[in-house]
Formats: structure tokens, sequence, C-alpha cells
């Protein structure tokens, strides 16, 4: 069996830093709050529906000038994913804090079936597709090697979610809300007795993970050129991986999983063909928490109190 | 300066203090003394912010103080350094210190870190280990350094020598007196009475959360009861 080409790693790559984005938002919620939000591939799904939404509106209002509707459609989507996740927080999982860890989950559960359905419902039953002249632009061939293509958007979304991932690392590690926010997760009651408002930092971190997956979203419905109400539900669910295989609640365990769940499966479609992708992922999450039940670089539970 | 009057608080149904009266004046040491459960945590606990109060009123510089959460406490100067330290184990030296003035203007911080260091020189030695590889002395310097970042008017102390080795008590109680000497009240509640009452100007008995006894510190370690029961004498 020879190594795989180039491109599939690529790809895989690729594949692999949204789900690294997406995971972040489930790390990051679970580390402040120790739930599991299980909309937040919802979230996802309703920045792909806003950004090809407002890029309709914008090339309407503004004429189609690619690189600047891209951008605003992006941040319309951030805005309004992140309204969704603050909403979230504030309608399902704030009164439940107290409550038993089962409450909080379930509500999320549910949340995520109202989304899902509400988008079925409201918006559209099939796929919308996402403008082609705004992704076909990306779609060029930057460099050709070993005669394998590569194509700008794929080193677009490399880029940028490696990008974001390096400025959430900063914000949280450098700045002094990123500090407010690790001392939150670390000890609620202490992070209170210094003055921290303790619910405006969890709703910042619903907000940050919320925006980070609306530019997931956007760049998925870009790569894959459709959105569909359902697209949520198995991003999440491989980016929720992601975050497990990490060791949630570990930031830079969020981004290895991702790279390595998106890599596992298209080498796994390169050797064996697409069916066997989510099997091979699964299994070998299964393998490494029987291993490592903590996930690779999460901490473990004693470190914690 | 802080007064208590007639405080009931408790946990859900069970009231754990039935009616404390007590008050602290600018410049002292008080100490709460009292068995495991008499109610000392739940009256800083109280103060602090972080219980309410079912009944009875708090008054802080001659205004009642109407904070229903322990950041608003924290806004009137008043800071709790609660039992068991709460060092966050996965920030660092400094990033515990740098958290424990959050409020206030980070143009200070430098003054302040100044100041801390001169108190605890290990801290300085430290900035960038992470506070749970500290030892139980350390973690206690720096839950008492991350205090003293918030420029506290009132100091409320619960424990600050549990669990420590003997050493290193005697030093944390040396600059528990100093601090206060610099200006600080504090209202300090410890398991070692005889220190305790040693450094402070006065103390409070409390039992199953009432106060039985109040008087100077000196009167209070010359007192038969409170030798029997709390300094371990016959």
């Amino acid at each position: 069996m020879s190594l795989p080409p180039p491109d599939i790693i690529l790809g895989g790559l690729v594949r692999g830093s949204i789900y690294g984005l997406v995971a972040l938002g489930y790390t990051m919620v679970y580390g402040i709050l120790g739930m599991i939000n299980f909309a937040h591939g919802e979230i996802f799904m309703i920045g792909m529906f806003t950004c090809v939404f407002a890029l309709g509106l914008l090339s309407t209002l503004l004429g189609t000038t690619t690189l600047i509707n891209l951008l605003l459609a992006t941040l319309v989507a951030m805005i309004f994913s992140a309204a969704f996740g603050y909403a979230n927080e504030r309608i399902a999982y704030r009164r439940l804090r107290k409550a038993h860890i089962l409450a909080p989950l379930t509500s999320a559960i549910g949340l995520s079936i109202i989304l899902q359905n509400f988008v079925f419902l409201t918006v559209s039953k099939d796929n919308i597709s996402f403008p082609r002249v705004y992704s076909d632009q990306l779609n060029k061939v930057a460099f050709t090697l070993g005669g394998v293509h590569f194509n700008y958007l794929q080193f677009t979304i490399l880029g940028t979610s490696l990008v974001l991932m390096a400025a959430l690392f900063f914000f949280i590690h450098r700045t002094r809300l990123g500090i407010a926010m690790r001392g939150t997760a670390q000890d609620q009651l202490m992070a209170s007795l210094v003055g921290i408002p303790v619910n405006k930092i969890i709703a910042l971190t619903f907000v940050l993970g919320s925006s980070l997956a609306a530019v997931a979203g956007v760049m998925v419905s870009m790569y894959q050129s459709v959105a569909g109400w359902n697209s949520g539900y198995i991003w999440g669910l491989k980016a929720f991986t992601a975050a497990v295989l990490g060791g949630i609640g570990n930031i830079p365990g969020a981004v290895l999983g991702g790279l390595i769940i998106g890599l596992t499966e298209d080498i796994t479609c390169y050797y064996f063909g697409s069916n066997w992708r989510n099997s091979v992922v699964f299994l070998i999450l299964m393998i490494v928490l029987i291993i490592r039940p903590r996930g690779l670089l999460g901490e473990r539970v004693a470190d914690k109190v | 300066m802080l007064r208590l009057s007639n405080i009931h608080a408790g946990y859900g149904y069970s009231e754990v203090l039935k009616g404390i009266n007590l008050e602290l004046n600018a410049g002292e040491i008080v100490t709460l003394l009292g068995a495991n459960g008499s109610g000392k945590t739940t009256t800083l606990l109280t103060i602090a912010g972080v219980v309410r109060p079912q009944a009875g009123t708090i008054t802080w510089n001659n205004a009642p103080l109407k904070a229903t959460s322990p950041d608003e406490v924290l806004a009137h100067g008043i800071c709790l350094s609660p039992e068991g330290r709460h060092i966050f184990p996965r920030l660092t030296v400094l990033e515990n210190l740098l958290i424990g003035g959050y409020r206030l203007p980070a143009s200070r911080n430098s003054a302040k870190l100044d100041r801390i260091y001169t108190y605890f020189p290990l801290l300085a030695e430290r900035t960038k280990q992470l506070g749970g590889t500290l030892s139980g002395g350390e973690q206690q310097m720096l839950a008492i350094g991350r205090a003293l970042m918030s420029e506290p008017k009132l100091l409320l102390l619960d424990e600050p020598s549990l669990g420590l080795a003997p050493q290193i008590v005697a030093r944390i109680f040396e600059i528990i007196k100093a601090i206060n000497r610099e200006g600080i009240p504090i209202l300090l509640v410890e398991q070692n009475a005889r220190e305790a009452l040693r450094i402070a100007n006065r103390g409070y008995v409390l039992v199953t959360g009432q106060i039985v006894l109040s008087d100077t510190a000196e009167n209070l370690l010359a007192s038969d009861e409170v030798r029997r029961a709390y300094l371990g004498e016959s």
C-alpha cells in the first residue's frame, strides 16, 4: 500500500480544520459549564443559511463585488449565529445550571430538534445551493504538484481556520477577558469572588463559539456548494467527536482532534471507499477512549479539583 | 464600619445563622471562633454576597449594603478569601494575581504587584508556575496576594492557616498583622483560635448560629470558658 497522494492529505486537513473550528465551540462550552451543547451543530447550520441568504441579498443590492460581499455575508452569518447561540444559553440552559446534568443536556437535544425542524418547515425542505459566482473565483488552481491540482478555496479555508484558531488562542491566554474566561471555567465561585461577572463570561463563551461555527458553516457551504437543514447534524456530530478525541474542555485538543478526524476520513475514502469513512472514524474514537478515556490532550479529572 | 444586625441565613430549608449581630470598626482585626458547623464560614459567605440573608441587615459605612452578588459586594471593597484558598489551578501565579484586580484599572497593577512581592518574595520567583502546582503554604500566600490585588477596604479571611505547617502558619499570621497595620480591617475565621486571638483586637464566639460571647481578644484568651472549649486546655 502506497502513501496517500498529497491532495488527499490536503483535503483531509481542510475538512479537519473545519471540524476543529466547530469543535472549539463544543469544548469551550464544556470547559465552562460542564455540559455538551448538542444544539451547536444547528448554530453552524444557521450560519450556512444566513450566509447564502445574505449573499443573495447583497448581490441584488450591491452587485457581485465578490470579496466584499463574501466578507460582509460572513460577518452577517457570525452575528446571526452568535445571537442564536446567546439566545440558546439564555433560554434553554441558564435556568438549568443548577439542575442535574441531564436536564441541560436534554434541553440541548430538544433545542437541536426544534431548530432543525424550524429551518426545515419555514426556510427550505431541500438543500439550497451556494451561489457559484462567489466560490468559483476561489476554485481556481493555485498550483500543480505531481499532476495534482490544489485550489485557492482549500487554502482559504485552511488559512482562515488556522488564523481564527490562533486568534482564539491569543484571546484566551493573553487578554484580560480571556483570563477571566479560563478562571470561570476552573472555579466559578472564586471567579465571582474576584469580581468577574460570571453570567456575562458564559454568554461570551457561547457568542465566541457560535461565531466560529458560523465561519465554519460559511466555508462548508462554499466548499460543498450546498447547505441543508440537516447539515448541522453530521458536521456537528463529527466535530463533537473531534472535541472528545482531543480531550473535551481542552482547546488545542479540539483542533488536534479535528485534524485527525478530517485526515482519517479522507485517507479512508482513498483506500477503502467513502462508505467506510464513518466506521473508521468512530472505531478510532472508541480505541482512543478505551486506552485514554480523557482524550488525547485532556486532563485527568482529578487535576481539575 | 461593618455591622450585621439580626442576620438569619442558611442553605435551602436549613437555617445556619440564627440572628447574628456583630460589628467591626476601622483598623480592627476581629476574629470569629466556634466549632465546626457553628456558622463562621456562613457568616463570611453572607457578608460576601454568596449566601443571601433571609432576614436582617448588613450595614457598610453607615449605609445598608444593597448587593445581591459577590461581584457587587466586591465593588464596595469587601473582599473574601474563601476557605480552601480556591487558587485557579491552571492559571499561572501571575494570572492568579492579575485576576484578583479584575475590575480595577490595569495601570495600578505593577505597583500592587511590587507590594505583594515584598510580602511574599516567593511569589515573585514563581510568576510563571501554575497555581495548582504550588504547596499549600504557597497557595495561601497567593490567595492573600490575590485578595490584596482587589484593593480591599475590608478583608474577610476564612481559615488562612488550615492544613499548613507551623512555621508557615506563623508567617501567615505575621503578614495578616502587617496588612492590618496598613489600615485594612480584617474579619478572621480560624481553627487556630490561639493564634487568631493573639493578633486580633476583639473576638466573637459562635455556637450553632448564635453569638454567645463577645469580648476583647485579651479577655477571651484569659476566659476559662474559651480556654476549655477552643484552646484545648483543661
